[in-house]
């Protein structure tokens, strides 16, 4: 997905901020501001916290059906939706590969990583943004 | 209360659910065809099909109302075909009743059925990467039951709840659906049981997810001024008190199928009511009545674990109770205030046009005290209430 993530560290996501009343949306949207009380129609790319806690995870064991590309042999993965608190948004994402539920807690703090989703049939590697434990904090990415 | 805008439900009629994959229409003429024995009406003098669609089963899912409509037989009648993902049938009912209240007729038919595929439900075929219901597969694979299993795991960290808290729903659920023979599965389950059953998405057993399912049902629903022509009386008839169908208000901030994120919390402070809750205020606001008038409810369990977040919704205990409710026996046969004695969706499965249809028909004969072996004993008000799809919420309160 083009433009939800930047492709160069550090990671962060990309959402859209109105430049009339300041609200953030993720995925990034256009046109029309999702706030009610608002006319806003000026919608810019922002960059989101790299950083938030766990709101909550789960840990998936069956493969999910197309356009889901899942590995063979399928292997369990997690999921993680979590807070960020500036934007006041929750964000589902896969959690870092090998991460998995029983490494997890609500509340606990994660960020944004890349990793490979697939590798189509033209051999290239398409990315998606993840969820990893985050580094001790002060540690540069 | 106001009685100026009731309905009255003369028939119900459903096909019993299962997986056997024919055509959806055959269930649906089944469903059809009880519904009006049960009411005594000549198929000919329905003024109105309201159908419920299905988007799995091509062009006629999508236009279900003029698709029952022939299958039937032409009549000329006025028609509408809905589409609100698991509110389908709550909408479906809801353009029945705008009509039978507006006065353009008199008597009218609401319908849905389903043939559903095996395994989870996927988006519609495709590469649609506008679609947020194709974004969370493709990019996530965040199936159903991983939205389930996330409010799942909200409630056992911050509500306290245990997976056999859950798993006493399902048993509560499947006892009640053993008499139910218009339940897929009638097969009575223990705790023991869930020892067993496969992580599908952890804390999520395979017993706590619903399965989905082919099934219909149908509703002859008509004005008191009909119901009184045609049966002398208005006495003991079950009438519809409220057909809310609801909105989330922004911002949205609990992450609800199927989108990514949730609305922001940034600028807007989030409404007093969140989504589930304004689905039952709202229909209780129609009624006139409260979530103590209540005597029995079909609720939307899609998990174990969403039916006592319900309870909570509904009001029929305060936020974070809800696991005390089932442990208790309060929302069993036999309690203060039964859920899904029909055995719920966890022992039908689901079928989506026909689901919200299916739980007013169980409402109306639970009022009319035709449900032997799972019946609730001196119903007179009951409530179903369901959540489709990108914020398609609906509720339906019924009483005699």
């Amino acid at each position: 997905m083009d433009g939800w993530f930047t492709t160069e560290e550090p990671y962060t996501l990309i959402g859209a901020r109105c430049s009339a009343c300041g609200t953030y949306v993720f995925p990034p949207r256009s046109g029309a501001c999702p706030n009610p009380g608002c006319d806003g129609t000026d919608l810019e790319p922002a960059e989101l916290s790299r950083r938030g806690r766990i709101w909550s995870y789960t840990e998936n064991h069956y493969a999910p059906p197309a356009p889901y590309v899942a590995a063979d042999p399928f292997e369990p993965y997690a999921l993680a939706a979590v807070e960020l608190e500036a934007e006041g948004l929750v964000i589902l994402g896969q959690v870092a590969k090998g991460v998995m539920a029983a490494d997890l807690e609500i509340g606990m703090e994660v960020e944004v990583d890349l990793q490979v989703l697939f590798t189509d049939d033209d051999g290239v590697e398409k990315w998606v943004w993840t969820w990893a434990p985050a580094a001790p904090s002060g540690g540069a990415r | 209360m106001s009685d100026d805008r009731d309905l009255v439900v003369l028939g119900t009629g459903m096909h019993p659910w299962g997986k056997w994959g024919r055509n959806f229409v055959e269930y649906g003429l089944v469903a059809a065809r009880e519904a009006l024995a049960d009411a005594d009406v000549a198929w000919r003098d329905i003024e109105f099909v309201a159908g419920a669609d299905t988007i799995r089963n091509g062009y006629p899912g999508f236009v279900s109302g003029s698709t029952f409509s022939q299958a039937l037989g032409w009549t000329g009648a006025q028609i509408s075909s809905s589409y609100a993902a698991c509110a389908s049938g709550a909408q479906a009912l809801q353009s029945a009743r705008a009509q039978l209240l507006a006065g353009f007729a008199d008597v009218a038919m609401v319908i849905g059925a389903d043939t559903t595929p095996k395994g989870f439900f996927a988006p519609v075929g495709g590469e649609r990467k506008e679609d947020p219901d194709w974004q969370r597969f493709h990019l996530l694979g965040a199936t159903n039951p991983s939205f389930f299993a996330l409010n799942a795991r909200r409630r056992i960290d911050v509500f306290g709840d245990t997976p056999e808290d859950f798993a006493m729903v399902k048993v509560k659920n499947s006892k009640a659906a053993v008499h139910n023979p218009y339940a897929r599965f009638r097969k009575e389950f223990t705790l023991e049981d869930f020892a067993s059953s496969p992580i599908v998405s952890d804390p999520l057993r395979l017993l706590d997810v619903c399965a989905t399912s082919d099934g219909a049902a149908a509703l002859i629903v008509c004005t008191p001024e009909y119901a009184k022509r045609k049966l002398g009386t208005l006495e003991g008839t079950v009438r519809i008190k409220a057909v809310a169908n609801t909105t989330p208000t922004y911002p949205q901030v609990r992450l609800e199928l199927p989108d990514i994120a949730t609305d922001s919390r940034a600028v807007v402070a989030p409404p007093a009511l969140g989504f589930k809750d304004s689905i039952a205020h709202n229909a209780y606001e129609q009624a006139g009545l409260g979530p103590d008038d209540i005597s029995c409810a079909e609720v939307y369990d899609l998990s174990t674990a969403l039916e006592l977040d319900w309870y909570e919704n509904l009001g029929l205990c305060a936020e974070g109770e809800g696991a005390k409710l089932v442990r208790d026996g309060v929302t069993a046969l036999g309690g203060r205030v039964p859920v899904n004695a029909s055995g719920g969706l966890s022992s039908f499965g689901e079928a989506i046009p026909a689901q919200a249809i299916a739980q007013v028909c169980e409402l109306t004969r639970q009022l009319q005290g035709r449900c032997e072996g799972h019946q609730v004993e001196g119903a007179s008000v009951g409530l179903a209430i369901n959540q489709g799809l990108f914020g398609h919420g609906s509720c339906t309160i019924l009483a005699t």
